[in-house]
């Protein structure tokens, strides 16, 4: 066992080869082991999990009754602080979600084969994070019934949206990315779907992933045109998902508020929200690895190359941070100034700023150290530890409306009950339909696993032996056949 | 072997490894035969040319379906907001037409048009991507004469199939397994119809 440890640890660094497939799998192991999950007894664990995440889900439904009911002035949100919980919670959910689509998208253009095993459930964790999000702004909108007059259709009263306003660019921006994912997701799931039909002994269990894989053959046509049609989606996902929460910062960034109108909001939106995403990922991928025993397919390479991309987001994000400090000196502008010093750094909620600049700036420099990007609790730790980070940031940003221009309006904001149920009874929503996910669906795009193995490789003729990746595959489909 | 039918759909090499399947396919398609499919539980490396195909046209739908949405959304803002050259504004029924204007800017502000025209093409392209893959692939189609065959299940999991269907002018049902058997597959069996 040690001398299997000597002989990997080298290659971890350096050989982009590194098997990222534990040894000893075969294409039948693949699917027997992901299908497995699915088609097995449900877990005790899952139940109970199911159970608790489902009950915090109802505290989401009573929130959001209530809320009808009631209006929003059960919220805290009030003049000057229009925006409260909701928006942060909506731009945290939302970034959080953006890890999904870079692990789908971008790094599928830049050849990152390693993320052929968690970019199933991330992309997972992208349509529930979306679905959290887009919830916040329908209830601020207190009269959620009429949510469809934000869509440009011909009507009655011969009205149309106000285009020119980010947050109607909000409405194409958010429904496009939750609609591109939603099917990027379900057009991966397909081949995968026709094994579960095909694996299934029970004919219910057939029928009905018979019925999502809408008759998958795996002809090579069909193969060709889905991977073509994935690497489009993959192509045009990436530009999407750096303008859905370029467009989110415009929010803010194209109000004239002093902290809020800067040019430097969109990149670093972007880069937070892949930040908070991978926190995410590492928090779920962690306990997923554990408990459904995925150490084979989600390795620790994973989790070393998913510290690396927070180590270098976190790093951006901070920076981000130093530039609106320093932007706000260096523009001699008075308002600029008061907010940074007066309202965020040394304000009613500064403590909440220098908490942010810790759990964003400080806390992930540990990932510089290999040891603990090697350390799964240290990794789940710090990751929880980002997510606080990032939600504290959206908070700040925020609270920069409790001042503005004139002292005679200045006010504070503190959430109320209902803010904090309706935020608490999202994680509901979001770890009940995670836990359904796993439940129903492979968890691991199985054909893309396959791939992975160096016996999908068709060897022609004379190259076979020479190629120092591939040397030990007949050594490996044979032992297990 | 049991009795031949009139009606088959084809003859159908089972392959184990991915190797194989390129190699029968290329041979398949050296010895003249032109209706075929070779199935595989993940894509293998120009196997789609080995058996004979083109490639896919579906970037260039794409690339139409992409040019859609962005001048859905670019006439959608230009025309409801009141943006289009004045001399245009009389034939536009009154229900598009709806010019708004904010701050005193100009009512072409096209600058802030750019966000939904960028998300519709986006949104085009995609729905044009699935869509047009799916129905080129011809799914939805939930049953095949394939699946008849009970050991074509594994092609999910870890097996690889030649069909050389019964429409190929070069089928007979003899001389097509003799070929199919040649190939040294790991088994051949019929496709009934």
């Amino acid at each position: 066992m040690a001398s299997d440890i000597k002989e990997q640890e080298p290659s971890l660094r350096s050989d982009p080869q590194v098997p990222l497939v534990a040894p000893g799998h075969s294409f039948e192991s693949i699917s027997k082991k992901v299908i497995g999950v699915v088609l097995s007894v449900t877990p005790k664990g899952w139940m109970i999990g199911f159970a608790i995440s489902f009950m915090m889900l109802q505290v989401l439904l009573v929130s959001i009754t209530y809320l009808l009911y009631e209006g929003i002035g059960i919220w805290g949100v009030n003049v000057p602080v229009g925006w409260g919980f909701d928006i942060i919670n909506f731009v945290w959910w939302i970034g959080i979600g953006h890890a999904g689509t870079l692990i789908s998208a971008i790094l599928l253009l830049f050849h990152q084969t390693w993320r052929t095993s968690i970019n199933r459930f991330a992309e997972a964790m992208t349509l529930f994070a979306v679905a959290c999000a887009g919830l916040y702004p329908l209830a601020h909108m207190g009269r959620p019934w009429f949510a469809y007059w934000l869509l440009p259709y011909p009507n009655t009263m011969q009205l149309w949206p106000q285009f020119r306003s980010p947050l109607e660019w909000d409405v194409f921006a958010v429904s496009t990315y939750f609609t591109v994912s939603l099917l990027f997701w379900y057009i991966g799931l397909v081949p995968d779907f026709g094994n579960i039909r095909d694996r299934a002994k029970s004919p219910w269990i057939r029928f009905i992933y018979g019925i999502f894989a809408l008759g998958w053959r795996g002809g090579s046509m069909h193969w060709h045109r889905f991977e073509t049609a994935y690497l489009i989606l993959a192509g045009v996902s990436t530009p999407l998902v750096l303008s859905v929460h370029t467009i989110v910062s415009f929010d803010f960034a194209v109000s004239n508020l002093p902290g809020w109108h800067a040019t430097i909001f969109p990149p670093y939106f972007v880069a937070g929200a892949i930040y908070s995403g991978f926190a995410m990922v590492i928090n779920l991928a962690v306990p997923i690895r554990h408990f459904y025993g995925m150490k084979d397919f989600i390795t620790d390479k994973h989790l070393d190359n998913m510290a690396k991309i927070m180590l270098a987001t976190g790093s951006m994000v901070f920076y981000g941070y130093m530039v609106e400090a320093f932007m706000a000196y260096y523009s001699a502008n008075p308002f600029e100034r008061d907010l940074m010093m007066k309202n965020r750094v040394f304000g009613p909620y500064g403590g909440f700023y220098w908490a942010l600049v810790f759990c964003n700036g400080f806390v992930p420099q540990l990932l510089w150290i290999k040891r603990v990007r090697s350390w799964e609790a240290a990794l789940f730790i710090i990751s929880l530890i980002v997510n606080v980070g990032m939600w504290l940031e959206r908070f700040v940003i925020l609270m920069s409306l409790q001042r503005d221009f004139l002292p005679s309006s200045w006010g504070q904001y503190s959430p109320t009950f209902w803010d904090l149920s309706t935020y608490f009874g999202t994680f509901g929503l979001f770890l009940s339909l995670m836990f359904l996910f796993c439940r129903l669906l492979p968890m691991i795009a199985i054909f893309e696993m396959k791939h992975m193995l160096p016996e999908s490789h068709v060897h022609k003729g004379d190259d076979s032996g020479h190629d120092p990746g591939h040397a030990h595959a007949p050594k490996q489909g044979g032992g297990h056949q | 072997m049991e009795a031949q039918k009139p009606e088959i759909y084809g003859m159908l090499a089972e392959f184990t490894t991915p190797t194989e399947i390129v190699a029968a396919a290329n041979k398949a398609r050296e010895a003249g035969f032109s209706k075929m499919e070779a199935y595989s539980p993940f894509p293998v490396e120009d196997l789609y040319e080995a058996v004979g195909f083109k490639r896919t046209k579906l970037p260039i739908l794409v690339f139409f379906g992409g040019l859609a949405g962005f001048f859905t959304a670019f006439s959608l803002q230009t025309f409801t907001m009141g943006g289009a050259p004045s001399f245009l504004n009389p034939f536009l029924p009154d229900w598009f037409y709806y010019p708004l204007n904010i701050g005193g800017r100009p009512l072409n502000s096209w600058p802030a048009f750019v966000p939904p025209e960028f998300e519709l093409a986006v949104l085009f392209s995609a729905f044009t991507a699935v869509f047009g893959m799916l129905l080129l692939n011809g799914y939805p189609r939930l049953y095949h004469p394939l699946f008849n065959v009970p050991r074509f299940s594994g092609v999910t999991t870890d097996r690889f199939f030649l069909c050389i269907e019964a429409r190929d002018p070069l089928f007979d049902i003899q001389g097509t397994r003799h070929f199919l058997e040649g190939l040294k597959p790991f088994e051949v069996s019929e496709v009934p119809q």
